[in-house]
């Protein structure tokens, strides 16, 4: 992602994937991915517009002329943390966040996220935690994010983690629900029944 | 009606708090509730960036959960309401509710799943907010005959932050929430008019790549003083967390020193309430509120 060398950027149309604008387009709340206007709304409302490669309205324009590639590698799709800012302002009621969610499970689906990026691991650990004990153990998961992507937070991040501690707001324990075969035996049927290829196993790799 | 009580799992731990104090208020406004037994993680931002039919799955089986519950105890009356304080578990739990209504295929399959697991429902359940609750059920004359310290001085900007207003706005205006400085009102505090109430905190990024969670965080509490606040007020434990626990880091990266107690609304009503410090999770800020602020006008004490 971040080291990534000079390549050509403007793209031929036979290398283009236009079924992967297809492809997101079919996933529920994002049918209205093609009526894009490019007004530019949703760049101009997201509040981390300025730190994405890719500006919002880009990559939806990207996403359907199929892009994929540049789409799934770019930081803008974990940039966006879910605040539907540019949801509720577009013109064209494009659901761009649940497009970014869509995103995000395809490159996580397809290998595109650098191992060790902090927000896909985050997700990742989050969900998997979850799936175990029901909860999410707030300084469990923090702790194996520091550890999977960059140890050296968790130094910066002791005098907090301290702090925090000594006022109960943070431990190291798992709170757990009772009826954990319950939740299994959810998640395992919605694994079993899947069709279509969405749904991915505990680990973020296609099942 | 009964309220079902939703935590969700940071209010059980970064903003218990927010759980103390929310559980505190109600107790002093009469406001019956019980939490609801063996509820699970909402699956917040993160569930649906890895798979999205599990997300709407985690989130039904409580709102199943509820309706079990609810009905265990009154009967089919239809009337089971579940309070998710928490802005995250309060979107989440609406957008699973909406999905499975809207989309057929959504509906069929989560529906299947919680079959499967011995889950019936049937998508009665309403999902509502303690916001909502205060303002609609209970009712500002009813709140306001109980306070006992009027917050006078308290000049509070109120933060709503993005999930309780979008992209479902269903208690409050979506680009000009007032729900909670009405109420703040009620208790006698001042309510900034400020634009950012509604701009997102960053979520998890603070965590994740600090650079830019902070700078946004920074953006918020220096506008928020900027608008003449001395106090910000929250409905988010995530909001609560990034916008109190690195001031000390933004006063050192931005120059200039930082220095803003940001509490939930729901600990600012305890004080209005009059109820013990410890009870509203006071002891727990890191930026402690300075309550010498708080000027007793209007009543009527006499020293001896």
């Amino acid at each position: 992602m971040r080291d990534r060398p000079i390549t050509r950027e403007v793209k031929y149309e036979a290398e283009l994937q236009p079924r992967f604008g297809q492809r997101i387009a079919s996933i529920p709340g994002n049918e209205k991915l093609s009526s894009c206007i490019q007004c530019g709304t949703c760049s101009g409302t997201c509040p981390l517009s300025i730190y994405m490669d890719y500006t919002p309205r880009r990559i939806i324009a990207m996403t359907r002329a199929g892009f994929k590639d540049e789409v799934l590698s770019s930081f803008t799709i974990w940039l966006c943390a879910s605040c539907y800012a540019c949801t509720v302002e577009c013109p064209k009621e494009i659901g761009i966040t649940d497009i970014m969610y869509a995103l995000k499970r395809y490159a996580i689906q397809e290998g595109a996220c650098r191992k060790r990026f902090p927000i896909s691991v985050l997700a990742r650990e989050f969900f998997g935690a979850v799936l175990k004990y029901g909860r999410s153990p707030e300084g469990r998961v923090l702790l194996r994010l520091y550890l999977k992507s960059n140890p050296f937070q968790m130094l910066r991040n002791s005098r907090l983690g301290l702090r925090l501690l000594m006022r109960g707001r943070f431990g190291l324990g798992a709170d757990s629900i009772r009826q954990k075969d319950q939740l299994r035996t959810l998640m395992r049927t919605i694994d079993y029944n899947n069709g279509n290829g969405r749904s991915v196993s505990t680990e973020g790799r296609p099942v | 009606m009964k309220y079902l009580h939703y935590p969700g799992c940071s209010l059980k731990g970064s903003g218990r708090a927010y759980e103390e104090s929310l559980l505190a208020v109600y107790e002093a406004l009469g406001v019956s509730v019980e939490e609801l037994d063996d509820w699970n993680c909402c699956g917040a931002t993160a569930y649906m960036a890895v798979d999205e039919l599990k997300a709407f799955a985690l989130a039904a089986r409580n709102l199943a959960l509820a309706e079990g519950q609810h009905a265990g105890q009154n009967g089919d009356d239809g009337g089971a309401c579940l309070v998710a304080p928490c802005s995250a578990c309060f979107l989440v739990l609406s957008k699973a509710k909406r999905y499975m209504e809207e989309y057929g295929e959504v509906g069929r399959r989560i529906n299947e799943a919680l079959a499967a697991a011995g889950l019936p429902y049937q998508g009665r359940i309403a999902i509502r907010h303690p916001l909502d609750l205060f303002i609609n059920d209970v009712g500002l004359p009813a709140i306001a005959a109980r306070v006992r310290r009027p917050l006078h001085g308290l000049r509070v900007a109120c933060y709503y932050g993005c999930q309780l207003v979008r992209p479902y706005a269903t208690f409050d205006d979506q680009f000009d929430p007032q729900t909670m400085d009405r109420l703040l009102r009620a208790l006698g505090a001042e309510t900034v008019d400020w634009p950012l109430k509604t701009r997102c905190c960053s979520g998890s990024l603070t965590g994740t790549i600090p650079d830019v969670g902070l700078h946004l965080n920074h953006i918020l509490l220096k506008e928020a003083r900027r608008h003449g606040a001395n106090v910000v007020a929250t409905a988010c434990p995530l909001c609560q967390f990034n916008l109190e626990c690195f001031q000390d880091r933004m006063s050192r990266r931005y120059g200039r020193e930082i220095h803003t107690p940001v509490l939930y609304f729901t600990q600012l009503m305890g004080v209005a309430l009059g109820l013990p410090d410890k009870t509203l999770g006071l002891q727990r800020l890191f930026v402690p509120l300075n309550k010498d602020q708080i000027q007793p006008e209007g009543v009527q004490h006499v020293g001896v």
